[in-house]
């Protein structure tokens, strides 16, 4: 032992990251399932968006008229970003799908690191492992090591894929690029996060906020005249790598200075701290309960702090996206193709109610994620075995089961609520007319009927699938893919209402329909009321 | 109608592994009931489908005289559970989710809540991811023997207890069983059953082996001779109740049934006997020869 001590001092790389390699094997196998469904996902859309717009934007004077629009119209630049010049089939796919991929990369990064740190700290496994011959660094090595992979499969197979359908190779591998080293960068601050937070849904949460904030960052500095603000989001260098364009390859180096600072920096971070424990100190608690009697006090209890996160991150969102809105009406829409490409993202109106319409839609998916997150308590309350410790006591499956879908449902509309404020008063402001706040409000709101529709599509899968819970993330994927690239492919109306969030009147600039509102209600109670009954009926654990 | 469990041909199948098979168990209102067996032969099993976690497939189980699937709810009022691996909400102080357990039961009684506290020496402000785990199940176990329930089921309560510990806990449930209170103790420590189970229940493979208090299970048990004699050996094989007989010479070493051994001492002493060992059957004998895997003959000492 002693000899190993001195060994590890003596040479310090080698050994502490001792053991990353079975560490690494262990984490591929775990995610045999989840990176290869990832990895599909994020090539099949890039690949597919790439061969459809072939056919749909084919011809110069389309691809001109289109770049004249989004370039004159902020909101378009804010949703999506800049498209540069010289026009080509290429440089569309690659401006519509740049930045929506990074984010998604990314996303997939987060949730990788924190899964195979912190996530793994907090259940106690990596003690087990981390005292057979393990190196200090070696579980954040491999966890890097595994997001690194993912990352660079996605971007080889897309790139590959982009030049198999005839897209330029350079342009292909600086779009390659982009999605990848955004990825690797968020990663590497994913596992900055993990030695921060104690547990794994705060790390994945403060990840998340960043990742949101350089997305407003970016959409801001597209927009707006403040251009600089888009130079401090990774998503928004990645995207001045202007693949297929006259391609810029100095954004590599902040891309890159990006991930290899988070990653240095958690590997100090890692160095200093105790295995399980957290840079944020634990207080003690009061010695006995303060009120906390009954599983929907417990349950509120266990997620108000989750929801003040939620809020104070919704408001900041809202009042990005309300500002923004401000700026959209000035400018004239002149182009039809504007017009269409506007419509197709937020509905037919005027400009700013579509970009009200559109921003509302994605409000609405990460309402629905704070929503699918809350519900994926409960499982973890089951196989923690938490939940055997409470209900051996006097509770109901079913009150469970509510103590926990309630505050979703009643979160959600609060969320919902609380973003629509955001953009209504942000744009009330701007625009100089209070009665904006109503009409924003309304259609943030109306998204609730679809959040409810994932609500009872996770309870469905928690009574009759519970060792599939996750899954309910892959729904809210495809619903993701659908609304945003939907549209732009010309898909069929009803592949685009699979989505529940497809089937909503896009409010402020339509009419409300009741139909699909209600539809969706109805849908969303048969779901629920199917999985409580299975609820009731199967073992727990 | 008595009976504070009963449970008779029990059956519990998880796909198409049969974890519990024909499982019998009578706990008797009032009694400290001891549930022994090996690793995975179902003990937790059986408490979780008396506790309305787990469904059975087949058979009969019934808690203070009803339904623990059905009545789940209202009889969880009168029982007080500590699982074998205890699991604490993080964020949650000890003492907090000693209260929140005790009011998903029939209320606490603060003064027991307290003295307990203090005689197992626990914290009850730390975060619930600070405790260990002997902590962790302290927390669990405070919580249940302070409740106000007439049954108590504990799984392995005492793992990850020190010795010390161990005897407090011994302490506080003959205080509970002194007070009247049921308990179904499923446990693998045999001087935790001795000193205070009045009736156990072995189970193997999901199957009822043995029930009966201890000084029952004791008659069913072999004593083990050794000898030496000074005559002839006569033929001991025609006695019944000897078993693994061995002769080396003189010697005889061999195991024998309560029923046996008077006439295997008259056989010995006719034989000339010189030196003679008896040992009484030992409970750790029982439990291994339930415990280890092939039909009781031979006893190996390698189980569990
Ligand atoms: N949820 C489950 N799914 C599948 N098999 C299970 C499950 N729970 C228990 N088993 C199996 O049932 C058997 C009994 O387990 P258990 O009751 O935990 O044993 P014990 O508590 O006596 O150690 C074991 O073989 C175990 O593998
Ligand atoms: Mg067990």
């Amino acid at each position: 032992m002693s000899t190993s001590a001195t060994l590890e001092q003596a040479a310090p790389s080698r050994h502490r990251v001792r053991g990353t390699r079975p560490l690494l094997r262990l984490a591929l196998r775990r995610d045999r399932l989840m990176i290869p469904i990832w990895v599909y996902a994020l090539v099949a859309a890039a690949v597919g968006t790439g061969y459809s717009f072939k056919a749909l934007y084919g011809s110069t004077a389309e691809q001109e008229q289109l770049a004249a629009g989004v370039n004159a119209n902020s909101s378009i630049l804010a949703l999506v970003g800049r498209l540069h010049e010289p026009l080509s089939v290429a440089g569309l796919t690659s401006w519509r799908l740049l930045g929506l991929g990074a984010v998604l990369t990314s996303v997939m990064s987060i949730l990788l690191v924190v899964r195979h740190t912190r996530a793994e700290e907090e259940e106690g496994r990596l003690e087990l492992l981390a005292a057979g011959s393990v190196g200090r660094f070696a579980p954040l090595a491999a966890a890097l090591s595994v997001m690194a992979l993912a990352n660079v499969t996605v971007a080889v197979l897309m790139a590959s894929g982009l030049v198999l359908i005839g897209f330029p190779t350079i342009g292909s591998i600086a779009f390659g690029l982009g999605w990848c080293t955004v990825g690797i960068g968020f990663g590497g601050l994913a596992a900055v996060t993990a030695q921060i937070a104690g547990t794994a849904r705060s790390a994945n949460g403060m990840a998340m906020a960043a990742l949101g904030a350089a997305f407003l960052l970016r959409a801001a500095g597209d927009a707006g005249t403040a251009t600089w603000l888009s130079y401090l989001s990774p998503i928004g260098w990645a995207q001045r790598l202007r693949p297929y364009t006259d391609e810029n390859w100095w954004p590599l180096l902040p891309l890159l200075g990006f991930a290899a600072v988070t990653m240095l920096v958690a590997v100090r971070l890692n160095d200093r701290r105790d295995l399980g424990g957290a840079m944020l100190a634990a207080r003690p608690g009061p010695v006995d309960s303060t009120g906390l009697t009954g599983v929907r006090a417990l349950a509120w209890r266990l997620q108000r702090a989750g929801l003040l996160g939620w809020g104070v991150a919704i408001l900041i969102w809202g009042l990005v996206i309300g500002n923004l809105a401000g700026d959209v009406g000035k400018l004239l829409g002149s182009s039809t193709q504007l017009q269409e490409l506007m419509a197709e993202l937020g509905g037919p109106g005027a400009l700013a109610d579509s970009f009200i319409a559109a921003t509302a839609g994605i409000l609405g998916l990460i309402v629905a994620a704070f929503a699918v997150q809350t519900l994926l308590r409960l499982r973890a309350e089951e196989t923690s075995g938490r939940a055997e410790l409470l209900l051996s006591g006097s509770v109901g499956r079913i009150p469970w089961l509510l103590a926990t879908v309630w505050p979703a449902v009643r979160g959600s509309a609060l969320l919902l609520a609380v973003g629509g404020l955001g953009t209504g008063g942000a744009y009330a402001l701007r625009s100089g007319d209070a009665g904006q706040i109503g009409r924003v409000l309304g259609a943030t709101l109306v998204q609730l009927p679809a959040v409810l529709v994932v609500i009872g599509a996770g309870v469905l899968v928690l009574g009759l699938l519970p060792r599939w819970a996750a899954a309910i993330w892959g729904l809210l994927g495809v619903f993701l893919l659908l609304g945003q690239l939907g549209p732009a492919l010309q898909l069929p109306g009803w592949a685009i209402r699979i989505s529940p969030f497809g089937s909503l009147p896009k409010l402020p600039g339509e009419a409300l329909a009741w139909g699909p509102v209600v539809a969706l209600v109805l849908v969303a109670l048969v779901l629920g009321g199917i999985g409580a009954a299975a609820f009731r009926h199967r073992d727990l654990g | 109608m008595n009976a504070a469990v009963e449970v008779a041909g029990l059956r519990k199948e998880f796909g198409r592994s049969v974890a519990l098979d024909s499982l019998d168990l009578t706990v008797e209102t009032g009694q400290t009931h001891g549930f022994l067996g090996p690793n995975g032969a179902g003990k937790s099993t059986t408490i979780r489908i008396l506790l309305g976690l787990v469904r059975k497939t087949a058979g009969a189980a019934t808690l203070l005289g009803r339904d623990p699937w059905r009545d789940a709810t209202e009889l969880h009022q009168q029982i007080a559970y500590v699982p074998g691996d205890v699991t604490l909400w993080p964020n949650l102080s000890g003492g907090e989710i000693i209260d929140l357990l005790g009011s998903l039961r029939r209320g606490i009684d603060p003064v027991r809540k307290k003295e307990l506290i203090e005689r197992f020496d626990l914290d009850p402000t730390k975060m619930g991811r600070a405790y260990s785990k002997g902590n962790r199940q302290k927390v669990a176990l405070v919580a249940a023997l302070s409740a106000n329930t007439d049954l108590l089921i504990l799984d392995e309560p005492t793992s990850g207890l020190d010795p010390l510990m161990e005897e407090v806990f011994r302490e506080a449930l003959a205080a509970e069983k002194a007070r009247g209170r049921t308990v179904l103790l499923s446990s693998h420590i045999l001087s935790e059953v001795e000193a205070v189970c009045d009736r156990v229940s072995i189970i193997r493979a999901g199957r009822t082996v043995e029930t009966g208090t201890l000084a029952e299970m004791r008659h069913l048990l072999r004593t083990s001779v050794d000898a030496t004699v000074s005559g002839d050996l006569p033929d001991l094989t025609r006695i019944a109740g000897i078993h693994d007989l061995q002769v080396e010479g003189d010697r005889l070493r061999c195991q024998v049934d309560e029923a046996g051994l008077a006439d295997l001492l008259g056989a010995l002493s006719a034989a000339g006997v010189r030196t003679l060992t008896c040992q009484p059957p030992s409970l750790e004998e029982l439990f291994l020869r339930h415990y280890s895997r092939p039909e009781p003959e031979p006893v190996t000492g390698t189980a569990v």
